[in-house]
């Protein structure tokens, strides 16, 4: 079992990427569970979702509250105390930031600039695609041909090329700062 | 076909390959998505269907009772408040006997007002003379709905499928969505008992005094009965079409030689199965038992679940829902089917779990199970109560007459 927690803001995407990593993990012929955290959202207020991706059926419902993977859409959220909760030793933290490496000593830990990214590729500050690609690369729980499967099956036309420009920026970015560290 | 897929959008995709000719729909959180869905499929021209957008929930309910009586295929979908406010008409379609089938994405009933999942909404309407069935996953959310249709249609009764809101509305997960051409297959076209027909005209709704009124009401407790004996038959004809197990009166999950079996409703079964399967490892004999019908109540088969093997001692209760000053509901029955004939001295404990969306986690089944094993449980209780902020609100009850609103005060002392 793989657990992932998608931290972000109401309009940001969250839902659908938790979403779209579990439809990356169901074509790689993975069990994946994706659900929010079933509040009354509102854009702009902070809002969690959550994925599971195994090899055998998923039968719990609970939250995720021993994530294998953090995913912080929106940095403004690191101020929350209970931000890491859980957080497994091993675990593995992703970050959309311009600023660079949130640890440079700690592999595990990433920054991206997902939203510049998007705005990039997509022309929307929406940093789900390129989160799930950074993902891709830093844990391999998924691959990168199935993220882009997963954008290219949920999105069509403009938006899903840039969905998914956006998400092998990404991918390729973490894959380089891994290789040179 | 094999999807990952949400939930909602699964039970769209089934309820249309059942071919429902009128859907009346009225949104309400956390039901909204599946009739969005549905909107969508009428609209696009991939399902024939009328699509009414009716003006409440009462509107809704009344609108697929003249579409059943007319002999169409009708369905429509709610939640919580909704179902409350719908609920003359819903008594009146299962006492017309038509055969309605509706989703009901369970949801809290205010106040205070929360729109998360428990059982309360299904549960005030278990008496109003529909079958209720609570699925597990989305695959059997998807499959019920199926199902229900053909069980609707034999018996002439209306059928609620429940399904927990958000956990299973809002989960997208495997499913294998039933195929148009099974379906086609495996429901036949309705052939209604009654209909209202302008070349063969017939009255419904009649008025019913003493002389007959207990006779109607026997006939609706006949169907329940009758039900009982389809619902097996209509699984075991879905198993050979679909080659999977959906629906059904009960589920056993390792009862055998179990000295405790958890008794629970709906998608809270898939983390007390796990529970289970740990507490099973550490050699403790732990079983759960299913119910996937609670209306028709499955005595016979939660008693031949339960009393199969002389080592139980003990039944937790799992209560999705609360009956104030009375307790568990669930239990309730669940006593019944137990004390008429039989048990052994098993005890039965009631532990009222999940309310409001608050998570049921396998760390506290864990505890609470370890705790029945060794019989340190109370008849009844609340799992993961915070009793701190309970007795500061009793303690200011008791030292002020003006203690102000319980709700607004609980939630000032969380901060």
């Amino acid at each position: 079992m793989f657990a992932v927690r998608f931290h972000g803001r109401g309009g940001q995407g969250v839902v659908t990427a938790a979403e779209l990593l579990a439809a990356a993990a169901f074509r790689e012929d993975r069990y994946a569970q994706a659900f929010p955290s079933f509040g009354s959202e509102r854009m702009g207020a902070p809002v969690m979702s959550f994925c599971r991706i195994d090899d055998k059926p998923i039968r719990t419902r609970e939250p995720v509250t021993e994530p294998d993977a953090l995913l912080i859409q929106d940095p403004t959220l690191l101020h929350q105390a209970d931000l890491f909760d859980g957080l497994t030793a091993d675990g593995y933290v992703l970050v959309n930031s311009a600023k660079g490496a949130v640890a440079p000593d700690q592999p595990r830990y990433r920054a991206i600039p997902a939203s510049r990214l998007a705005i990039a590729h997509l022309g929307r500050p929406l940093p789900g695609a390129p989160m799930l690609g950074g993902l891709a690369a830093l844990t391999g729980v998924v691959s990168l041909d199935a993220v882009v499967a997963a954008l290219n099956e949920r999105f069509t036309g403009k938006v899903a090329a840039g969905n998914v420009a956006a998400a092998i920026a990404a991918y390729e970015l973490i894959a380089e700062v891994s290789t040179n560290a | 076909m094999l999807k990952q897929i949400e939930g909602s959008r699964a039970v769209a995709e089934a309820v249309a390959a059942s071919r429902p000719q009128v859907i009346c729909a009225y949104p309400i959180t956390p039901q909204t998505h599946i009739v969005e869905a549905l909107g969508a499929m009428v609209k696009k021209g991939e399902l024939n269907a009328a699509f009414l957008n009716v003006e409440s929930e009462f509107a809704a309910m009344s609108a697929v009772i003249g579409a059943a009586a007319t002999g169409a295929r009708a369905y429509t979908a709610t939640a919580s408040q909704g179902l409350l406010y719908m609920s003359e008409a819903v008594y009146n379609a299962a006492g017309l006997g038509l055969p309605i089938v509706m989703t009901v994405a369970n949801r809290a009933i205010g106040a205070p007002i929360n729109i998360w999942n428990d059982h309360s909404d299904a549960m005030s309407q278990r008496d109003a003379g529909w079958i209720q069935l609570y699925a597990e996953t989305n695959q059997e959310a998807a499959d019920l709905h199926v199902q229900a249709f053909k069980l609707a249609e034999q018996l002439s009764n209306p059928v609620m499928v429940c399904m927990d809101g958000f956990l299973l509305t809002h989960a997208s997960e495997r499913v294998d969505v039933p195929e148009q051409d099974q379906v086609d297959v495996f429901l036949p076209s309705y052939e209604p008992r009654q209909v209202l027909d302008p070349d063969d005209p017939v009255s419904i709704g009649a008025m019913v005094g003493p002389e007959a009124f207990t006779e109607v009401r026997f006939l609706a407790h006949e169907r329940m009965r009758q039900a009982l004996d389809l619902i097996p038959d209509v699984a075991a004809d879905f198993r050979q079409w679909f080659g999977r197990d959906s629906g059904g009166l009960v589920k056993p999950y390792r009862t055998d030689d179990a000295e405790l079996v958890v008794v629970a409703l709906g998608s809270v079964l898939g983390t007390v199965k796990d529970a289970v399967d740990e507490l099973r490892a550490e050699g403790i004999r732990v079983g759960a038992l299913g119910i996937t019908t609670f209306r028709p109540f499955p005595v016979q088969a939660v008693r031949a679940a339960l009393d199969g093997d002389h080592r139980l001692r003990r039944v937790v209760v799992l209560e999705r829902a609360l009956a104030p000053g009375s307790g568990g509901i669930v239990t309730a029955d669940l006593r019944a089917a137990l004390t008429h004939e039989t048990v052994n001295g098993t005890i039965i404990d009631t532990v009222v779990t999940g309310l409001g969306g608050r998570p049921v986690t396998k760390k506290s089944l864990r505890q609470l199970l370890g705790r029945a094993v060794l019989g340190d449980l109370p008849e009844f209780s609340f799992l993961d109560l915070n009793t701190g902020l309970v007795e500061a609100e009793l303690a200011r009850m008791r030292a002020t007459r003006r203690s102000g609103p319980s709700a607004e005060n609980l939630l000032r002392d969380l901060g």
